[in-house]
């Protein structure tokens, strides 16, 4: 699956948010609604940092959200969720977070396609400085690319 | 040469380190194959000389003939470079 272009419900902007549940719940939603995943897709991206901890921030403020694929994955997709004030996850150098990506994948075999794209976008490491300071939707789509 | 890259759900975030390593790799004209897998499936690293993950999980991996190597920033091409090389060199 290479990166489409992201729908503009997949993107939700300057949230505030109490905690990293309160963040990853809501990139959850924005999944949901995007109609990537089951409300419980959630629970399990939560289940996955509270029996792992917070290995997903793998970036100076960028957490990257994300389950095994199961039947709470409708179709792969990606949300994005830039948050008004960071939350901290707990993480010894990346906190805190501004900017939660969440990933859902129906099968483990297809997504290197996709996660490569992630990494063509934030290899460059003003990538997201640059979504946390975006204003709308055009510009998220914008740095993140994808096909048009 | 046989490298994995570790996490919690196998795909993600070693589907990430997995990527750079292998643009790493190519850069430093080093062949090897770099596997991404879950922490259910660590027997797949056994006979992996490197072992790229996240420090949560260098608990969990335990015991090991592979070199551990720790990621900060999975996005970071520079900070992979200096720690595979240093592994590897």
């Amino acid at each position: 699956m290479p990166l489409p272009v992201l729908a503009d419900e997949a993107i939700e902007l300057s949230a505030t948010v109490e905690d990293w549940r309160a963040a990853v719940t809501l990139a959850g939603l924005v999944l949901v609604r995007s109609g990537a995943a089951t409300p419980d897709y959630a629970h399990e991206m939560i289940r996955m940092i509270e029996e792992h901890g917070p290995y997903v921030v793998i970036a100076p403020g960028l957490a990257l959200a994300h389950a095994r694929p199961g039947p709470e994955v409708l179709a792969d997709g990606l949300a994005i969720v830039t948050l008004a004030e960071p939350v901290n996850f707990g993480h010894p150098h990346n906190d805190p977070v501004s900017v939660v990506l969440a990933l859902a994948i129906k099968t483990a075999d297809s997504h290197l396609a996709a996660v490569a794209d992630l990494a063509n976008v934030f290899n460059d490491s003003n990538a997201i400085q640059a979504l946390a300071a975006a204003t709308s939707v055009a510009e998220v789509q914008a740095i993140m690319g994808g096909d048009s | 040469m046989k490298i994995v890259a570790i996490c919690g759900a196998g795909i993600g975030s070693s589907g990430i380190l997995k990527v750079n390593a292998e643009r790493v790799l190519k850069k430093l004209d080093i062949e090897a194959e770099v596997t991404a897998v879950h922490l259910d499936s660590l027997e797949m690293a056994n006979d992996a000389q490197v072992i790229l993950t996240s420090a949560e999980f260098v608990e969990r991996i335990g015991k090991t003939f592979a070199d551990v190597i720790v990621i900060e920033n999975f996005f970071d091409t520079n900070e992979l470079t200096t720690k595979l090389e240093a592994s590897l060199g």
